[in-house]
């Protein structure tokens, strides 16, 4: 081989895995990934350090996994990342890590991705766990939220001997990677529980059902339970709606109730939480979450569109995921935007009905933005109509904390380098402080508040 | 784990458990719900909470049957235990808030429970008489075999009036019939309070707009996390998306758009029905019933 190319990857039949809820990538083999391995330079100066988030020392386990040392580059890699075989699934490589590989200049960058996936499953099938030796400092923290925010900052504050309980609204943890990520990229037994088993197992108690802000207040948690500090990484799982007539109808949903009745609850094999198993279904939105729920539509038997107003370039969902999506057999249905929902007598949606656009003039933010095209509206016949238009913070935590900045689009205010909040002893993290981002961004505001949490203790000792 | 520490048949398929959910006890009051899931396979249920004991640290809550999983809440028994449990959720009644309590003592309040409504209603006539608030209370329901908690909630209001619909017990007539009456009688109200079946409570509210009583209703449209991420919830209050779950379930009853909550009910009528056949006839349902595939 050249090394010009990467060691292609086996992926399920499109036409089979449309059709089940099975991990799509199917992963390196053992030979495959040490091949991939050796086209690694082992920069000097690893640019693909710089991509990510969290600085995994990347050409070092690399190393690791060319000399089949692979105990010791799964060492490597959690030393800065507690959900390898998360990241290793679902982080847009494309534009971090990999972004900055050399060899990506001539030909295609090394696949990092790929490769901390298998390392991170070879550990978890050889039996191996993270560890701790750190001494028990005694200290009290509490993290609200079990999403990778959260998990990232308890799994480094047990490394540092802290004594960490994490509370989680809902009844599983794993934050979005529960409840929004479907079976089909990340499964959730094999892969997120375990890695939420590797956080415990370094000592992290975990409560559910606690509702921070109902069940107990920040405030109540540090006078009434002893807890000396606070790490928020409560998400931002407040979905937004268009507006539009006919929203309220039936057969139109958030992509995070599709997603949550089908991930969480597990509709699609059938349980007690029912779904609507559409017919024929559009999905509005461009980002992973549509991507998301189209994918899930589409397995769940329906012919489903997606309604993006912008143009194929501007889609903000992973290049891989649109690949995966088209190959499957979704259909793109690009500038264009609906106008409103149609219904029948019973209030059930009949249809949608869409105006198509062009791009003008880049705005502010260096995107073209669509202009509607007038005269050009037209129907899609549908019965039903997925809204993934973005999210934003819940307010619960906010406006029950007292001393606690939000901004205007209700984020939690958080110093960069440290993550405090301008509540002495809170910390905050993750989609709560930026809104939606990615997995390893939330991982990275973790460690850096775990970071600044220790620092807090040592100058208040 | 959520231990059920007391099972009581109310009346038909209407059945009482006392959960221990010490988080939920501190913390809740009148008006609020928990969410609670049998098991790992279970749905999200939204159940209002019906009585709380701090000390003792449970949670009442009353399950009407009506579809599988409430049906297989009913098997539950003294002894099991619910795996999830979490509350209290939504916003406490504003009746039942100690800062409002001044005003409060102003107001002559009505409440009119519809069936199961009679369960929530009780806390808050509960609450509100602790707190030196006399209340009426106007319970009704289908039939005679349908009520509970008469005598409990005689012991905490000023007065109760039973209506049943077929005139099996107390006045023969609706919730509805009963306040026209007491207001044709001369009585006054300044607030009234309705909890029940949707259509119960568009016809209270159709009823007390034209008396001009101010009338607070508490919404349960369908719901799956019950912390404002699904949006599975919402409702149209006064022209404006609100969910059920965070900015509810209280709301001013005459700015709630009925028609369109009742319609949103209906969303998974199918699913739910041939979720429910499976289940009663389990393994002698072999399809044939035209809703399986
Ligand atoms: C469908 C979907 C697909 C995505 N795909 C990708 C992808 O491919 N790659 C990628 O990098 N990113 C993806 N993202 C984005 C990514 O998942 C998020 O940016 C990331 O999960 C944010 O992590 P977090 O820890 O900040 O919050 P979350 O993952 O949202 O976790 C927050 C947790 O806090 C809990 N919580 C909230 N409020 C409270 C409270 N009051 N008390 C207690 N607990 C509370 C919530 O229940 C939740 O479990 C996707 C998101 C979605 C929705
Ligand atoms: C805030 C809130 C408080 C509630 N308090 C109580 C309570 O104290 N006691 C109690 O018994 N029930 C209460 N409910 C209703 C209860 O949650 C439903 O009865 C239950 O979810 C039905 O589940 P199921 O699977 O048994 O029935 P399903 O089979 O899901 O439903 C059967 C039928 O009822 C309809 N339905 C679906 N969801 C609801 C709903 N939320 N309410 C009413 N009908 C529904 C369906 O359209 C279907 O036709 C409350 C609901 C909410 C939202
Ligand atoms: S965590 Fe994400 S960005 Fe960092 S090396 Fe792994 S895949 Fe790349
Ligand atoms: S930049 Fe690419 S080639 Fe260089 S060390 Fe990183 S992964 Fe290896
Ligand atoms: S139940 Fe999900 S937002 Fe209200």
């Amino acid at each position: 081989m050249d090394g010009l190319v990467r060691v292609p990857i086996s992926e399920q039949d499109p036409k089979v895995r449309a059709t089940n809820f099975d991990e799509v990538c199917l992963g390196y083999t053992e030979e495959e990934a040490v091949k991939e391995a050796e086209r690694c330079l082992n920069c000097k100066n690893p640019r693909c350090v710089g991509g990510c988030p969290v600085s995994i020392h990347i050409p070092a386990f690399i190393q690791e996994v060319k000399n089949r040392n692979f105990e010791k580059a799964y060492e490597i890699i959690s030393q800065s990342s507690a959900l390898p075989a998360v990241c290793g699934r679902v982080c847009p490589q494309e534009s971090q890590c990999e972004g900055q590989c050399v060899r990506g200049i001539k030909g295609e960058a090394v696949a990092i991705g790929k490769l901390e996936r298998f390392v991170a499953d070879w550990a978890r099938e050889n039996g191996i766990k993270p560890h701790t030796d750190a001494p028990k400092n005694g200290h009290k923290v509490a993290v609200i939220g079990s999403g990778p925010a959260g998990l990232t900052c308890a799994g480094d504050l047990a490394r540092l001997g802290y004594d960490v309980t994490i509370f989680e609204a809902l009844h599983k943890t794993g934050g979005v990677l529960v409840y929004g990520i479907p079976e089909f990229r990340l499964p959730k037994d094999k892969v997120v529980a375990a890695e939420v088993e590797n956080v415990k197992s370094l000592g992290v108690k975990i409560e559910t059902n606690v509702i921070i802000g109902k069940s107990i207040t920040i405030d109540e948690l540090m006078e009434e339970e002893g807890f000396e500090a606070v790490f928020i990484g409560s998400g931002a799982g407040l979905p937004r709606f268009m507006g539009i007539p006919g929203e309220q109808a039936l057969g139109v949903f958030s992509a995070n109730e599709y997603l949550t009745r089908n991930n969480l609850m597990k509709a699609f094999k059938d349980l007690d939480t029912p779904i609507s198993r559409g017919k024929k279904v559009v999905v509005v939105g461009g980002g992973n979450v549509a991507m998301d729920a189209a994918r899930t539509a589409l397995r769940l038997g329906a012919e489903v569109h997606i309604v993006y107003r912008r143009g194929e370039a501007e889609l903000p969902a992973r290049a891989e995921e649109v690949h995966h999506a088209k190959e499957e057999g979704v259909i793109f249905d690009l500038l264009q935007n609906p106008v409103e929902i149609l219904t029948d007598d019973k209030n059930q949606v009949t249809g949608i009905r869409i105006i198509k656009m062009e791009l003008g003039e880049p705005d502010e933010s260096g995107r073209r933005s669509p202009v509607e095209i007038p005269g050009s509206e037209y129907n899609i016949e549908c019965d039903t109509v997925i809204m993934s238009l973005g999210t934003s913070p819940n307010p619960l935590i906010s406006s029950t904390t007292d001393g606690m900045e939000v901004n205007r689009r209700g984020c939690i205010v958080a110093e960069e380098e440290t993550g405090a909040t301008t509540k002495n002893a809170v910390y905050a993290g993750g989609d709560a402080v930026t809104g939606a981002a990615t997995v390893i961004l939330a991982m990275g505001a973790g460690k850096t508040a775990a970071k600044g949490i220790d620092e807090y203790f040592k100058n208040n000792k | 784990m959520y231990p059920i520490v007391r099972k009581e048949v109310l009346a038909d398929k209407i059945i009482l458990m006392e959960v221990k959910a010490p988080r939920v006890s501190h913390s809740c009051l009148p008006g609020q719900f928990i969410i609670a899931k049998i098991d790992e396979d279970g749905e999200r249920i939204p159940l209002t909470i019906c009585d709380y004991d701090r000390e003792k640290e449970t949670v009442t809550i009353v399950v009407q049957t009506i579809g599988a999983s409430t049906e297989r809440m009913a098997y539950l028994e003294e002894g099991d235990s619910f795996e999830d449990f979490v509350g209290p959720l939504g916003q406490p009644s504003e009746l039942c808030v100690e800062a409002n309590l001044e005003e409060t003592k102003k107001l002559n309040i009505v409440f009119i429970a519809g069936g199961l409504g009679t369960a929530p209603v009780y806390p808050q006539v509960k609450w509100l008489h602790d707190h030196g608030v006399d209340a009426t209370v106007i319970m009704g329901s289908r039939t005679k075999d349908l009520l509970f908690y008469i005598d409990e909630m005689k012991a905490v209001a000023k007065e109760v009036y039973v209506t049943t619909d077929d005139g099996t017990y107390g006045f023969h007539g609706m919730g509805t019939n009963q306040l026209q009456a007491l207001v044709d009688e001369g009585k006054h109200y300044d607030r009234c309070v309705a909890i029940g079946p949707m259509i119960m409570m568009k016809f209270v509210c159709k009823l007390t707009k034209e008396l001009e009583i101010p009338t607070i209703v508490s919404m349960n449209p369908i719901m799956v996390d019950g912390t404002g991420m699904c949006g599975a919830c919402r409702l149209i209050v006064d022209g404006k998306v609100k969910f059920a779950c965070v900015d509810g379930p209280e709301f001013d009853g005459h700015l709630v758009d009925f028609d369109l909550a009742m319609a949103r009910m209906a969303q998974y009528k199918t699913e739910e029905g041939r979720k429910k056949l499976e289940f009663e006839e389990g393994d002698t349902h072999h399809g044939g019933c035209g809703q399986c595939s």
